[in-house]
């Protein structure tokens, strides 16, 4: 039989199931990091969220008569969902949030394509805000030398909140934290011995802090960013912008609220600590919810990077990534308005035509 | 952009020429513009180039019969673009004479005589778009041409009709360029080539060093859709045509190779436009070739031609991949603006999903419009925003269906979203 359509009769091959599984390779690596330094109860975490993401999907689609399964973006969500969790939480709250993130975000907006907030994200903030408590209790990883406490929180959280109590006055974050006998593993001390480089940023780097299941490996999240931009999933407008402004921010006035002064920040320790490589490479670029033009992209990732900013510096909870990422997903229709790339042959106002 | 160039097929294959079909079907419409009126009737017996149909307005070309013979029947056609019109059924002459073999000096026509001798032999522009060339030659009063670009591009993946040509009728080639050259008298001439053809342009550059012709050769990267007017004018001389304006407007006047052939053989033989370079090819093709074939012949006498199928194809093309239509019947006919049949095994994915507002159809528009946009206009049937966000600047080129994840139809809802534009 022949077929007749509409040109192109030729297709580039990038098709949505085959995004939506790239993304998940790319994930894979820093959850299985997660799994060796927190242990099996990490995966059960992991599990939890992957199956209540992919079981409330099956069951929504046997209510609005589809199927939606097919195109496995239900498993990244359900995936990212698990690794914004820290490892020893109640079962339940995975559950609620994968859930919630599938039906309320997603399903009640209509579905893919049609939702305006990256679902997981939002699902992360909503139990967030229900169980800010279990949310904030962080595992220690099992690279970090023996101390008596079982758990800890984030040093994002633990800087910030000596830094408000007002007793540290003039005082880097390193130095709050070391202070605060906040250990480091064997094998960031000896990087720090040879290189001079802080045991502190060794460890966050390579994940060796407690965290969420999926964000602490920052090396492991680059990694799979950089596949995602080899595979073309997603371009370096986001991420770049992203990470570039808050960079620069944080180093003019990140000191401040440490009363370090101007030009002070801490750029790497900052940009290493929390969520926000996650972010920048897996939750801020969802396709779904950021814009469609170059431009809109850099001003949306611009946009994440000076709120997280703001949110982590001068408010009051310590993890900022996520509310910044779902503030700049309201203002994309707007971007996506002003943002339009330039129509050819068009000339600026003012400008000649040579 | 950069689809798959499948030229491997047949940029190797040296032009030939079909054998005379059993019967021709030359349709009144095969020129942008106004159908062709007929002037001959059923039992008629015509010469070979003999003029059948006239221009019926002022864009509209005339149509010649490709043979001696008889007109069997004018009745309805189907062309593979899917209009329907007017066409006569010829029958060949068993003998067929030489025509159209003897050289006529034509180095001291006027350039209105010039003009008028195109117009005549019903030449219109093979590059696809089949624009009567001598309304597009003739400058209005006021307006200046400093620039003529012709189209050695050939963009569309498989095709190689225009490669053939340049690399073996390159002093035919450049012979034409100088007469139209002589018509508009610009101050630059330059053939934009892409780099998949380094050897018709190294051809072409010794031919024109040879003969110290006042002509330029522009080797381009390779860019899909660079045949495209505007990105042609772009690429090779840096100016923009703006939203809705023409190459004059910018003063440039864009021929593609194979009309320049086929002024070069109007003028230096007399002969009209009854005959163009095909390229037969695809997956499916036993043996692909680039055939000079009659207009009007069908496309199973090509595909017959050329060895037949290798194997069932899925989808036959005229024209190109990107741009081209499928069509199903095999007793179609070809025009003057056939540039290839494709017969092809379908590699698109038919599974839609939502869209992802990934922005890759955005990345790709060579016009700088936002199709995803577009495309949830014209679903919501939203036609006069989609037209107030520049849908009428769309040149269909493919770029954003090519790209798409999600498989959506972009193309045939930019189409769909025209027509129903234009209607209000």
């Amino acid at each position: 039989m022949r077929t007749v359509s509409t040109s192109p009769h030729l297709h580039s091959g990038a098709d949505t199931q085959r995004i939506m599984l790239y993304v998940v390779y790319a994930l894979l690596p820093s959850c299985a990091w997660g799994v060796f330094v927190f242990g099996l109860r990490a995966a059960l975490v992991l599990a939890v969220s992957l199956a209540a993401a992919v079981l409330t999907e099956y069951l929504l689609d046997l209510v609005s008569k589809e199927s939606t399964l097919w195109d496995c973006s239900a498993i990244v969500t359900g995936l990212l969902v698990g690794m914004n969790m820290p490892p020893a939480i109640s079962l339940y709250i995975p559950a609620i949030a994968s859930v919630f993130a599938i039906a309320v975000v997603k399903w009640t907006f209509g579905g893919l394509g049609a939702n305006w907030a990256n679902p997981a994200m939002a699902g992360r903030v909503f139990v967030f805000f229900s169980f800010t408590s279990q949310m904030s209790t962080f595992s220690l990883p099992r690279t970090i030398k023996a101390v008596e406490v079982a758990s800890q929180a984030s040093p994002l959280s633990l800087v910030k909140t000596v830094a408000s109590s007002g007793q540290s006055v003039g005082l880097t974050s390193m130095q709050i934290l070391a202070q605060q006998g906040v250990a480091t593993s064997s094998f960031a001390d000896r990087v720090q011995a040879a290189t001079g480089i802080r045991a502190y940023n060794v460890d966050a780097f390579f994940g060796n802090i407690p965290g969420c299941i999926g964000e602490v490996s920052k090396l492991l999240l680059i990694l799979g960013g950089i596949y995602l931009l080899m595979k073309k999933v997603i371009t370096w407008h986001i991420p770049v912008s992203f990470i570039g402004s808050f960079a620069v921010l944080t180093w003019v006035f990140g000191g401040l609220p440490l009363g370090l002064g101007f030009f002070h920040g801490e750029v790497l320790a900052s940009i290493l600590r929390g969520g926000l490589i996650l972010g920048a490479f897996f939750m801020a670029t969802d396709m779904v919810t950021s814009p469609v033009t170059h431009k809109g992209m850099l001003v949306f990732g611009c946009g994440c990077g000076a709120f997280t900013f703001l949110f982590r510096t001068f408010g009051s909870l310590p993890e900022a990534t996520s509310v910044a990422i779902l503030l700049m997903n309201i203002v994309t229709p707007t971007i996506d308005r002003f943002m339009k790339p330039r129509l050819f042959g068009e000339v600026k106002k003012g400008g000649a035509q040579g | 952009m950069h689809p798959p160039e499948r030229k491997e097929y047949a940029n190797s294959k040296a032009l030939v020429r079909l054998p005379i079909p059993s019967e021709l079907v030359v349709s009144m419409s095969q020129h942008l513009g106004a159908p062709a009126k007929p002037i001959k009737e059923k039992g008629d017996h015509v010469e070979k180039g003999e003029k059948i149909a006239l221009a019926s307005s002022f864009i509209s070309a005339d149509v010649h019969s490709p043979v001696s013979g008889t007109i069997k029947d004018i009745r309805k056609v189907t062309m593979a673009n899917s209009v329907t019109c007017d066409a006569f059924v010829i029958e060949p002459d068993p003998q067929q004479h030489e025509a159209f073999t003897k050289k006529v000096d034509y180095q001291d026509y006027s350039k209105e005589k010039l003009l008028e001798e195109i117009k005549d032999k019903g030449i219109v522009g093979l590059g696809g778009a089949t624009f009567p060339l001598h309304v597009k030659i003739t400058i209005p009063a006021g307006r200046k041409v400093d620039a003529l670009v012709i189209n050695g591009v050939e963009c569309e993946p498989y095709l190689t009709a225009d490669h053939r040509l340049m690399l073996e009728r390159t002093k035919e080639v450049l012979e034409g360029i100088m007469i139209c050259n002589r018509i508009l008298n610009p101050a630059r001439t330059i053939i934009g080539i892409e780099e998949n053809k380094k050897d018709a342009a190294l051809a072409l550059e010794k031919e024109i060093e040879l003969r110290s012709l006042p002509i330029e050769v522009c080797l381009l990267r390779m860019k899909y859709p660079q045949g495209d007017e505007k990105q042609l004018i772009n690429a090779t001389i840096g100016r923009e045509i703006p939203s809705g304006k023409l190459p004059l407007d910018v003063g440039a006047v864009v021929v593609n190779v194979g009309t320049t052939y086929a002024v070069y053989e109007a003028l230096a033989y007399g002969k009209p436009l009854y005959e163009r370079i095909v390229t037969v090819t695809g997956d499916c093709i036993a043996q692909p070739c680039n055939v000079i074939a009659p207009i009007g012949a069908k496309v199973k006498d090509l595909i017959a031609f050329a060895g037949g199928f290798s194997k069932e194809p899925d989808k036959l093309v005229s024209g190109g991949p990107m741009m081209g239509f499928a069509f199903y019947d095999e007793e179609t006919p070809i025009a003057k603006g056939t540039s290839g049949i494709l017969a092809i095994t379908d590699e698109k994915d038919y599974r839609k999903s939502a869209c992802l507002n990934c922005g890759k159809c955005v990345a790709a528009c060579p016009i700088g419009l936002v199709p995803t946009k577009l495309y949830s206009l014209i679903t919501h049937a939203r036609y006069e925003e989609a037209m107030a966000n520049h849908l009428m600047d769309c040149k269909e080129c493919g770029c954003c269906s090519f790209s798409c994840p999600a498989h959506l139809d972009l193309v045939h809802a930019m189409k769909f979203g025209k027509r129903m534009g234009r209607k209000k």
